[in-house]
């Protein structure tokens, strides 16, 4: 990475210069730099709203860079350590979503985790790859899948010599990362793409004591959560190419589903930010590092929860831990971690990113201040006092890999009834379930359901998770492949 | 002559954003950002040396006396016998100082994150920080919350004289904080803390927030006043939360008066009148209770 080259930020310039020029607006957006929409100024400011642009020359095309935003990439691109970055304006879902449309065309087979984001199911429903799911291990205390083992991984591209692309989630919410170094070198030893999902991960590309990034293991393709732990404003994320990618494919694929209209607002926020990490990076995180580790002791040293780190690694299903999560388990004190999660909110004033049935997970970032830990460690701390249960025998709620029946595109477009949640045991699933957060579905399009599925289904709605993905919004009746003599109707 | 001497310099303490409290100021003493907070020293004719921290007057020459007199007296003149006491914040020393004169007080453990505050107050109020220098006071530099965590059943009397509860010691005026000092106090032991000012309706939901989250954590909850020039609106409340002991029921004036104290705000009679609140204030506080 060339630092003095990092210094610049092509598109928040560009934007400086063009603001100074007072150009007359004759072109959408058609606030016209807030004037036409007082109220909207009064509540985000006048400079954001002036700076709330269209394409044109000057500031160039998202769609087809030429100027200032090729130049971001670039820069971006060294900063990150990829052959080519592209900067997207359409979530990190966009980010992971072309890399599978990247890779995978139809009747593609790609080896993954069960446990994905939803965005990875979905655009398997839109593009028809065969997911080969890679037998996921799961801690039976925490209730939460571990990274992809490394001879599961092997066993299922030598079942599937075929396949086109190995996805990995480098790190999981949880921050558990898989030995991704190994999984490359055996993906492409059979020519295998290796998509990474970084939605969690940007610091890992310049914090220090980290587990390794996407690029520097060698993968073909990152998606990077610019917007998480990177610090630039939700929606906009970082797309990495390694060597190996034709980048303009890449582009293309891109353009399928990108908005024309991209926001330069969030455009120059990636700019900014990519710049900051550059120049201070590696300070940022090794604060951030240094604050998530002391809040884990502390939180260890109340008695009850459990603030797993590097304890976890196993060297395989557990390669390397990201420290700069902070995930803790509360059934120690006889709460679900959804339970924490809202207690949190509603008594103490303090958000945290997710509880699940065991855990609730805090996100540390370069916006944090120790002051800020020490209420959350006071908090927890307080509840402990509070609302301590005796253990009881409480439900797991353990990760449960469903079998897959068909692939996911066929079952969305299969013919579907809607069929109440506790009569679903036996069918074959037509949408996505799953708790948000995290996002990572309880069912997919074309798989079985279990009686132990509705039911952690049902205990996960008891304890106050917000379900979501089904037609139905209160998540009652589940849409269902229909039937016709036992076997999927044929349409 | 003289008067045209001096500057036109004002220091002005934004109360809210339509609001502002201005001082003239004859010169700035000090000025410096710590880890925590911005530092500033200002002399002004009418207020004497003023500290101000992030943009808020903490304390003058000229009115600290009331504060400082009104956070201790009130709850050493309710609790019979206090041995240990906690001070919150209190970088000033000037709570410190005010506890020093009751010889049953053992130790005074003041906990104030910020050292450079603790030094500039040291330096240019040497009156008030001699609080600092009695034998029974220890200083920790450390969170008021890291502090109190793991702490149960050791004080008689917890004063938390944090400055903002929007600043760096926003942490000091949670549901985690006063459970934390609940935990931290003996069966009957008392925590006063600064209230802020009902009046501005920006300050307003912070005051009930307060008075919530304090109601619900201790059995007994007071609020009393005092009129402080240099506070927003000049008007300031103070918290009583006690696990046995009433601040009007449990108080006992002769034992105070038998002290012969010197003070200049603080009275017993003044006690009693400190508790009883405007309408508009006692409705705020009830509904808050009722909630």
């Amino acid at each position: 990475m060339d630092k003095n080259k990092q210094t610049k930020a092509p598109v928040y310039e560009a934007l400086e210069r063009f603001r100074k020029k007072r150009v007359v607006p004759f072109d959408v957006p058609g606030h016209k730099r807030g004037r036409g929409n007082p109220e909207l100024v009064e509540f985000l400011g006048e400079k954001c709203l002036g700076l709330d642009v269209n394409s044109m020359k000057p500031l160039d095309n998202l769609g087809h860079p030429v100027s200032v935003i090729r130049e971001a990439e670039e820069l971006t691109a060294d900063a990150f350590g990829a052959a080519h970055a592209f900067l997207m304006v359409n979530g990190t879902t966009s980010s992971v979503q072309t890399m599978i449309l990247s890779v995978c065309k139809e009747g593609d087979k790609i080896i993954l985790p069960r446990n994905v984001h939803k965005s990875v199911i979905n655009v398997l429903v839109l593009c028809g790859a065969i997911p080969v799911y890679v037998e996921t291990k799961v801690d039976e205390k925490l209730g939460i899948a571990l990274g992809t083992e490394i001879e599961k991984i092997q066993a299922a591209m030598e079942e599937h010599p075929d396949a086109a692309a190995v996805f990995v989630n480098n790190p999981t919410y949880y921050g558990i990362c898989s030995n991704i170094k190994e999984i490359v070198k055996l993906a492409h030893e059979r020519g295998m793409k290796v998509l990474s999902d970084e939605a969690h991960g940007t610091h890992l590309y310049f914090g220090e004591h980290l587990p390794v990034s996407g690029m520097a293991a060698g993968a073909d393709m990152a998606a990077v959560s610019m917007h998480k732990s990177g610090g630039s404003l939700t929606q906009s994320s970082i797309l990495l190419c390694g060597p190996n990618m034709d980048a303009e494919y890449v582009r293309q694929i891109i353009n399928l589903t990108q908005t024309t209209s991209a926001s330069y607002l969030l455009l120059s926020s990636l700019d900014i930010s990519r710049r900051n990490l550059a120049l201070r990076g590696r300070e940022s995180f090794a604060k951030v590092r240094q604050m998530a580790e002391y809040a884990r002791s502390e939180i260890n040293e109340i008695g009850g929860y459990y603030a797993y780190g590097k304890d976890l690694i196993d060297g395989n299903s557990v390669f390397d831990y990201d420290v700069t999560k902070l995930s803790v388990y509360t059934q120690g004190i006889g709460l679900t971690g959804i339970e924490v999660y809202d207690l949190l909110r509603d008594e103490y004033d303090i958000q945290i990113e997710f509880g699940d049935i065991g855990n609730i997970l805090a996100y540390i970032s370069i916006g944090d201040r120790i002051q800020d830990i020490e209420r959350l460690v006071g908090a927890l701390e307080d509840i402990k006092r509070l609302y301590k249960k005796e253990s009881q025998t409480m439900y797991c709620g353990k990760f449960i890999q469903p079998e897959t029946v068909l692939t996911p595109k066929k079952a969305f477009y299969q013919k579907k009834e809607p069929v109440e949640l506790s009569k679903t045991a036996g069918r074959i699933c037509g949408e996505l379930v799953m708790c948000y957060p995290p996002g990572i579905p309880i069912l997919t399009p074309g798989e079985r359901i279990t009686e132990e599925i509705t039911e952690y289904i049902q205990y996960a709605k008891e304890k106050g998770c917000s379900l979501q993905g089904t037609m139905d919004s209160k998540v009652e009746r589940i849409h269902v492949i229909k039937e016709q003599n036992g076997r999927p109707f044929r349409s | 002559m003289e008067e045209n001497s001096r500057m036109d310099i004002w220091f002005s303490q934004m109360d809210t954003e339509n609001v502002k409290t201005s001082v003239r100021v004859d010169k700035q003493l000090f000025s410096a950002q710590s880890e925590y907070q911005r530092i500033d020293v200002f002399e002004s004719q009418e207020f004497g040396k003023m500290i101000v921290l992030d943009g808020e007057i903490i304390f003058s020459e000229a009115d600290e006396f009331i504060y400082n007199e009104m956070i201790v007296h009130v709850p050493m003149a309710v609790h019979p016998e206090v041995k240990k006491v906690l001070i919150i914040g209190g970088g000033d020393g000037g709570v410190a100082r005010a506890c020093i004169d009751y010889p049953e007080i053992q130790t005074i453990d003041v906990v104030e994150p910020d050292q450079l505050f603790i030094d500039v107050s040291r330096k240019f109020f040497p009156e008030t920080a001699k609080g600092f220098d009695d034998n029974r006071v220890r200083i920790s530099n450390v969170d008021g919350l890291r502090f109190l965590r793991g702490c149960q059943a050791e004080y008689d009397l917890i004063i938390n004289d944090s400055t903002d509860p929007f600043g760096h010691t926003e942490g000091l005026f949670t549901k985690e904080f006063y459970g934390s000092c609940f935990r931290a106090l003996k069966e009957d032991g008392v925590m006063v803390y600064q209230h802020g000012s009902p009046f501005y309706d920006e300050d307003e939901a912070a005051f009930r927030a307060m008075h919530r989250k304090v109601y619900q954590c201790f059995p007994i909850s007071r609020v009393y006043q005092a009129s402080i020039p240099t506070c927003p609106a000049g008007y300031w409340m103070f918290g009583f939360a006690s696990k046995k002991y009433h601040p009007l029921t449990d108080f006992d004036p002769d034992r105070w008066n038998q002290r012969k104290i010197k003070t200049w705000y603080y009275t017993t009679n003044l006690h009693m009148g400190a508790f009883m609140l405007p309408k508009y204030v006692e409705e705020l506080l009830e509904e808050e209770e009722n909630r």
